[in-house]
């Protein structure tokens, strides 16, 4: 993998401060923009680390991500609001239509899904965010119709 | 010492000892459900409240120490509010359980739906978890992993990582959606490092890791009428077995479950034990002529464990020449069973079947792990195991009131054996098997003292020196996958400084997974503590010790079965049946 030397430099940086995985795997998120498996293998081997201590960090913070980012993030608003006037409604949709989960890709690269809490705009809930680009009292209906403003 | 008050009781507590503790030696049982004598308090669950007097705030008894500054202060175990806030706990847990106590393998044996029972729990009022079976994991064939019918108590992880170090099993996730699960989002048991030891299983409270139930195939074996089954049962099952009736840990049932055994309707019941026996004559010459003659490397280590040799083939492939050749008694038993028993009874072995009582989940694995487990050529040696837990449902189902059995004797020869072949259930046994036979056939002189007590109890490594015949042989005993890389560390450092045999660490080395040994395998019945592997261990000391011939080698049917047929130990024929080869099958970074 063309990435070895940049992690065996990171490993090395971290290795031997005590409680710096966290360090080590943002360093490694940061240049590649997620955490790939062989990536995680690799950081167990030199940094002496288990795995299955890597992967509970990984998946504890809600920062780290293990698939590749998406072309365009669609952020789904949870806070109160949100999640009374339907979010949850509207994630199932998503779900459905992109056919992934939570903090995944889609297959061709072009969305990843992330519930996020409030973002500041309950006036509309509930809310969805793609890019730049907020969408207030979004229907489940509406969904396939405000993807396809990005499918090319 | 503290001076403190628990519910009106005064008491002395030494400094550092947990509230929790304290108040059990006052008879008072807080209710405990993530905590584990085994392994370090988390204070997960949340069901151990106490209250300190004049302080309106809950603490966990499990992780709250008792200090100086505890002096004088009085704790609360038990009032109407406690109650009510450990039934809110319980009420909470609950909720995210499914109700299927019924077709749950913990059933009546699940510490959740003990305390459930106990505190009177007739509704759950945050409604009711789904029965959600899509996440099991069968991929081990031995252990069964049921993540929705986990409490998130953390017992499992703390064991599969501290204490065997294997890193198998690891919390992903956070809060309400965590999971235990291999290293990864979408990874199998079976594809993880995992070595079946089990001890996940005998330590989760509830059903949601479980020993794979094989008892129907045991039924349909026993009801082919073309089928002459047999039956063997391991050194440890003995002691431990009848804690599911009822009785004190280490109480020996022997000749009891050789009568039930019968009575379930097995064509012939055998003893591991005698093949522990043979055990130590094959691995015993083997260690011998390594020592002697230097057919093979040393240090030799023991093989008799089967997650330990999942393990080595996993992480110390650099160490396989120092493994034993020789198989675990259990397959050593199927070997002879599909060869020597066919030939003494004229019977077709493809026709004839063996059946394992194990106190142990890896020995499931086991009778697939290489090629060399097929004597009859279809097949293979050990057609099925059943743990120690599933041996006393099978008793159970069959309606045999096993403590009021008349006593019974297994079938000779494959069921005669020493005092040497039962302590193979209990870390340092099978050690101390093979110092008794091996000083014998080295120096020529028994050896006096048959209690080798410097090889004996559950500290994770012992080491000793014994002199035999004025060579100095130094042994290792090491119980606890967590304890083994301290070994394999020092074999290591010794082999990259030259390997100068005068300073080898250690020339022989026995190696069990469970802390413990055998006796407290991830087959055994329930509620494993150290108080309980004491006693199942003295439990086989005792039939040692009640046993006329205590060397393996002074058993006159091993003798037998060398003259009339095996030849002698490492014969062609001993290597054919009794030996193994070993793989690499390297497993990722654990």
């Amino acid at each position: 993998m063309s990435e070895d030397a940049r992690i065996e430099e990171v490993a090395a940086k971290w290795k031997d401060v005590p409680g710096s995985l966290i360090m080590a795997l943002h360093e490694v998120q940061e240049k590649l923009g997620y955490v790939p498996r062989e990536t995680a293998m690799e950081l167990a081997k030199e940094m002496h680390v288990p795995l299955a201590r890597i992967y509970e960090v990984l998946t504890f913070y809600s920062f780290f991500k293990l698939t590749p980012p998406g072309k365009h993030k669609v952020q789904v608003c949870l806070g109160t609001a949100c999640y009374l006037k339907g979010a949850a409604k509207l994630v199932e949709e998503l779900k459905d239509q992109l056919k992934i989960n939570e903090g995944e890709t889609t297959e061709d690269g072009m969305f990843e899904l992330e519930l996020v809490r409030c973002v500041g705009c309950c006036g509309l809930a509930p809310v969805v965010v793609i890019g730049e680009k907020v969408y207030g009292n979004v229907e489940p209906a509406e969904i396939a119709s405000i993807l396809s403003e990005y499918e090319k | 010492m503290v001076n403190i008050k628990i519910d009106g009781i005064d008491l002395q507590v030494e400094e550092g000892k947990t509230i929790l503790e304290a108040a059990k030696t006052l008879g008072i049982k807080i209710p405990t459900l993530c905590k584990h004598p085994d392994v370090k308090a988390t204070a997960a669950c949340g069901i151990c409240v106490v209250k300190m007097a004049g302080s309106p705030k809950m603490l966990r008894a499990c992780t709250t120490p008792v200090t100086a500054f505890e002096e004088g202060k009085e704790f609360i175990t038990r009032d109407p509010e406690l109650v009510d806030v450990r039934r809110t706990v319980l009420e909470m847990i609950l909720s995210d359980h499914p109700n299927e106590c019924f077709t749950c393998g913990r059933n009546q044996n699940c510490e959740l739906q003990q305390l459930a029972a106990e505190f009177g729990i007739r509704e759950i009022p945050f409604g009711q978890c789904p029965e959600d079976h899509s996440k099991d994991d069968i991929s081990t064939g031995t252990i069964k992993l049921e993540p929705n019918k986990c409490i998130k108590c953390g017992r499992c992880v703390e064991i599969c990582q501290e204490v065997q170090d294997v890193h198998a099993l690891c919390f992903i996730g956070r809060g309400f959606g965590t999971q235990i699960s291999p290293a990864g989002t979408d990874l199998k048991l079976g594809e993880s490092p995992c070595v079946r030891c089990g001890q996940c299983s005998a330590h989760c409270p509830t059903g949601a890791i479980s020993e794979f139930d094989n008892t129907p195939q045991a039924w349909n074996l026993l009801r082919d009428p073309d089928k002459h089954v047999t039956v063997q049962i391991a050194p440890a099952v003995r002691v431990a077995l009848g804690e599911a009736f009822g009785l004190e840990p280490g109480v020996n049932l022997t000749k009891k479950i050789y009568t039930a055994l019968r009575r379930l309707g097995f064509d012939a019941v055998f003893d591991t034990n005698f093949t522990a026996d043979l055990t130590i004559m094959e691995e015993g010459s083997e260690f011998i002529q390594r020592l002697t003659k230097g057919t093979a490397p040393l240090p030799m280590i023991t093989t008799c464990c089967p997650a330990w040799v999942d393990f080595m083939e996993k992480y110390a492939c650099d160490v396989m020449d120092n493994f034993s050749t020789a198989k675990s008694p259990q397959e050593m038993m199927g070997a002879l069973v599909k060869s020597y028993y066919c030939e003494q009874k004229n019977l077709d072995c493809k026709n004839v079947v063996n059946i394992s009582i194990m106190p142990c989940t890896a020995k499931k694995y086991e009778l697939q792990r290489s090629a060399d487990m097929s004597t009859c050529g279809s097949g293979v040696d050990v057609d099925l195991v059943l743990t120690t837990r599933e041996l006393a449902r099978f008793i159970k189902q069959a309606g045999i009131d096993l403590l009021n059995l008349p006593d019974g004797e297994a079938d000779s020869i494959l069921g005669d054996y020493t005092g040497a072949g039962t302590i193979f259930g209990n870390t340092g046994g099978v050690m101390e098997a093979a110092l008794r036979t091996a000083y014998e056939l080295i120096t020529g002189n028994k050896l006096e003292n048959l209690d080798l007590e410097v090889v004996r109890g559950l500290e994770g490594v012992k080491e000793a020196t014994i002199d035999v015949a004025g060579t100095a042989v130094r042994v290792a005993v090491a119980s606890g996958l967590g304890n083994v890389e301290y070994v394999l560390e020092k074999i290591r450092e010794w082999k990259a400084k030259g390997a100068d045999p005068a300073q080898i660490p250690w020339h022989f080395i026995e190696v069990m997974a469970c802390p413990g040994g055998c006796i407290a395998g991830g087959g055994q019945p329930y509620g494993v503590s150290d108080v309980l592997r004491r006693k199942r261990t003295e439990g086989l000391y005792t039939d040692d010790r009640e046993c006329a011939l205590r060397r393996s080698h002074e058993n006159p049917m091993i003798t037998k079965i060398y003259d009339e047929f095996l030849g002698a130990p490492l014969s062609e024929k001993s290597h054919k049946l009794l030996h193994t080869h070993y793989t690499c099958r390297p497993m990722y970074k654990r």
